[in-house]
């Protein structure tokens, strides 16, 4: 089979899945007690039987389970993702408006993690019993063990509270006042702690996988032929070995994508950082199902793509990956 | 408990005292306010939307006929005055003249009939307008509602967040005012601020309306809403200068630590009109809780005391009724059920309900649906064993399921935290209210507590405008349902202000931050 065979499968099995995921995901929601009238009553400090049956009705809740689900699935069918309940808006125009905040956190986590990862678990490769590869390793576990909620508290405290470096939350100052890089100062400014919070989980299996594959790779015969003729350390280090150990890097750093979604969720709530996160959690306790179901069609849509993206990458790269 | 409100009575006379020597200061103009809202609003627009997430930039944004100070007086607003008919059935409000909506058309009578219209439509809270038959609108500035009882709660309900005063040209097109887009884009509203930008989860900017019908209000230029979900995080913005104000925070811990602040003015004044009261409700109709007894046992069994000083950290006040302490009518002199274990143990003897081999007579569930109530909730775990109930607390995922077994009945004992909303008409009648059984509806009585005795109380009180015979009847209202016990109540919801020394006229009225922040300045 050719290559684009292949994507064409992926991109058909792809489809399958999301229509899969939406509608596990909608059971999963009927399923939780509640609904977004006992929400709203619940925001408005109580309601009458009224208003709770207009509001139910007003969202087609007084409907079967089946013919709900009939009727989102076909709307989105036609990439209609509907209209929030909690705040009567397109959800098309609430994801649109979260996602660039939560593009930027997610990259610059993820890149910040790739990169200081790579070069933790290089320098811990180079001695695998030395001091720094055991301090590198117990950095590591600690960011992937502690909570992300608890490292982004403490990080609040240290550097709001006590040394006072940074904003608290949210991602703009609105006072500030200037052109476009004084803002971009700003935003920066304010993402350093989400990012780094966000980074910590991921550094640690960065790390893990850098020092594991460069071992591998530092016993390679080649390492010893490049070493045999007299190369300096790094060059040997940084030219011949980190190249091919950067392969696992890159492909779990493509796979990883869901997971640091999934991160951001708990870091905007965190640092009030106003992303798809922060919208996620709300929309839940809301039990705002038409919000909840476009963040996570839209998340599983970007988990999907870029697994073909990985896959397809892969095979360009490296032709021993046989297609079909 | 004497001796808190006697203390708390000597410091008002002290700061009483204090208030003619205190050189009045000449409040600034200008400037910027930063503060901090714990929650997105769904959108601003308070006549179609209460709760406290929508008034506190509600109250900005849109003016109501009448405000109140911090001893329940109502004070002109948008109405300069106000008269009651002698049969009780007719009130006039005289409106402001020359007042506009923010974009230049004037407040007429039309608007305010528009709007009581639209509140009784569309507000949750039902009761506030119920009586309201028709508003008149003899000339431009002034509108008569009649009414087809006397309705002293009507008096409130035309304050703070309640009777937001909206444009009819703009409100009035046709649009349900439920869904309207200019709920959130583009308000136009009748307050001393406008709306510059709403953006969810991030802020709300508002700037000062230069036309307001409130001379030289409001004093600042600017209000930034930062929306902090983050209680800690907060109180960081607030401690760091970051945030120079917040209303409605009520987290022990935080208040305990931010009072320690000296930049920070840490006040629990105002808010008894939203007479927020955490409580212990009880299930009358089915199961163990139904027996009068053993809500009696188990309220002399639960030690408020130790509540109030070591779960709320002596942030919070008791309240023995469903009547917000702060608030005229609250009776003290009700049965506390101060800790009485012999007394719990004997009641529960006496019912019959015998000790087992492993110490217990039977067992109970309490519910809670939010994590500040957990406490509460465990707390009555070891408590209770002292009188031989065995207590499983049970935790709900989230509100909505908690709100699904609470107003389905579908419970022993849960922890609740009810508002007051004002007048007892609007926020208490219906909690005790034999008619207001309503299954699936949340904060309804889902005690399912019936007493013909009380429904009649509650009729009488709320229907007439005389303060004497309302006091005298929710007093008596307040000993039966003490008597009755269908709820044990705990304390007031200690809400605080918390400003920087630097925020002057921190709002402190009965409708803490959610009434115009027109008085408050920078120094």
């Amino acid at each position: 089979m050719s290559f684009w065979n292949t994507i064409a499968k992926r991109v058909g099995y792809g489809l399958l899945l999301l229509v899969a995921v939406l509608v596990l995901n909608f059971i999963l929601i009927s399923i939780a007690p509640g609904d977004i009238a006992d929400t709203i009553a619940g925001d408005m400090g109580g309601a009458d039987a009224e208003v709770m049956e207009e509001i139910r009705v007003r969202y087609g809740l007084d409907q079967p389970f089946y013919v709900q689900l009939w009727r989102y699935m076909s709307r989105v069918a036609v990439l209609d993702l509907g209209y929030s309940y909690f705040f009567n808006t397109p959800v098309t125009t609430l994801i649109l408006e979260k996602l660039p905040a939560t593009l930027l956190l997610v990259f610059s986590a993820q890149i910040l993690a790739v990169i200081v990862g790579t070069f933790l678990g290089v320098v811990a490769a180079k001695k695998p019993n030395g001091i720094v590869s055991l301090t590198v390793t117990f950095l590591s576990l600690f960011g992937f063990a502690a909570p992300v909620f608890w490292t982004g508290i403490l990080l609040i405290i240290l550097f709001v509270s006590i040394f006072p470096l940074f904003p608290v939350a949210g991602m703009i100052d609105v006072t500030v006042e200037g052109g476009f890089f004084v803002r971009a100062l700003d935003v920066l400014h304010h993402l350093i702690l989400p990012m780094v919070t966000l980074a910590s989980i991921f550094l640690a299996l960065y790390s893990r996988l850098a020092r594991a594959s460069m071992l591998e790779v530092l016993g390679a015969d080649y390492v010893r032929t490049a070493r045999a003729k007299g190369l300096p350390q790094r060059t040997v280090l940084y030219k011949h070995a980190l190249r091919n150990a950067l392969g696992p890097v890159v492909t779990v750093a493509g796979l990883q994508f869901s997971a640091v979604i999934s991160g951001a969720v708990v870091v905007e709530t965190v640092f009030s950082w106003p992303g798809l996160g922060t919208l996620a959690l709300q929309s839940i306790l809301a039990r705002d199902t038409p919000t909840i179901m476009g963040i996570l069609f839209f998340s599983s849509l970007v988990v999907v793509v870029f697994n073909i993206l990985t896959d397809a990458t892969l095979r360009l790269i490296d032709p021993r990956i046989k297609t079909g | 408990m004497g001796r808190f409100f006697g203390l708390t009575a000597a410091l008002a006379l002290i700061a009483g005292l204090a208030v003619p020597l205190a050189k009045a200061e000449e409040p600034k103009q200008g400037g910027t306010l930063v503060m901090a809202i714990g929650a997105t609003p769904r959108h601003l627009n308070p006549a179609v939307q209460s709760g406290i997430a929508t008034g506190v930039p509600g109250a900005q944004l849109f003016a109501t006929p009448l405000r109140y100070d911090e001893g329940w007086n109502p004070q002109p607003y948008l109405a300069k005055s106000w008269t009651v008919s002698d049969n009780g059935l007719a009130i006039t409000l005289n409106l402001v003249e020359g007042a506009t909506f923010h974009d230049g058309h004037p407040i007429t009578s039309e608007d305010v009939a528009f709007s009581v219209e639209t509140v009784k439509a569309n507000h949750p809270f039902k009761s506030m307008f119920a009586p309201v038959e028709s508003v008149e609108t003899p000339d431009e500035h002034t509108a008569i509602l009649k009414l087809s009882q006397p309705h002293p709660a009507l008096m409130l309900a035309m304050s703070s967040q309640l009777l937001s005063i909206i444009p009819k040209h703009v409100y009035g097109d046709g649009q349900d005012p439920k869904t309207h887009p200019q709920n959130s884009e583009n308000v136009i509203g009748s307050g001393p601020f406008k709306l510059v930008e709403f953006k969810r989860d991030q802020h709300i900017i508002l700037e000062r309306n230069e036309n307001f019908f409130m001379e030289q209000r409001p004093h600042l230029d600017k209000i930034v809403m930062r929306i902090i979900k983050d209680g800690s995080a907060r109180t960081i913005a607030l401690e760091s200068g970051e945030v120079m104000l917040s209303g409605f925070e009520q987290t022990p811990r935080d208040l305990t630590r931010m009072k320690k602040n000296k930049d920070l003015d840490v006040s629990g004044e105002g808010y008894a009109a939203i007479g927020s009261i955490v409580w212990i409700a009880f299930n009358t109709k089915e199961g163990k809780t139904s027996d009068k007894a053993v809500r009696h046992a188990i309220a002399y069994a639960v030690d408020r005391n130790f509540i109030l000083k070591a779960l709320m950290l002596g942030t919070a006040a008791p309240a023995k009724t469903g009547i917000h302490p702060g608030s005229p009518f609250y009776d003290d002199s009700v049965n506390g059920y101060d800790l009485d274990l012999d007394k719990a143990n004997k009641l529960l003897d006496d019912a019959g309900y015998a000790r087992g081999s492993d110490g217990m007579r039977f067992g109970l569930t309490v519910d809670f649906g939010w994590a500040t109530a957990k406490p509460f909730a465990e707390y009555l775990k070891p408590q209770l064993k002292k009188i031989g109930i065995d207590v499983t607390v049970r935790a709900s995922a989230d509100f909505p399921t908690w709100a699904k077994r609470v107003s389905n009945h579908e419970f022993d004992i849960t922890i609740d935290n009810v508002f007051n909303w004002g007048d007892p008409v609007i926020g208490v009648h219906r909690t005790y209210s034999s008619e207001n059984i309503k299954k699936g509806v949340i904060w309804s009585n889902t005690q399912q507590y019936a007493n013909p005795q009380v429904d009649k109380l509650m009729q009488l009180a709320g229907s007439t405008y005389d303060l004497d015979q309302r006091k005298k009847h929710y007093a008596e209202f307040q000993q039966i349902v003490a008597e009755d016990l269908p709820i044990y109540w705990l304390f007031a919801g200690p809400y605080h202000t918390v400003a920087n020394k630097k925020v002057g006229n921190p709002p402190n009225s009965i409708w803490g931050a959610s009434a115009p922040l027109d008085r408050v300045y920078l120094r």
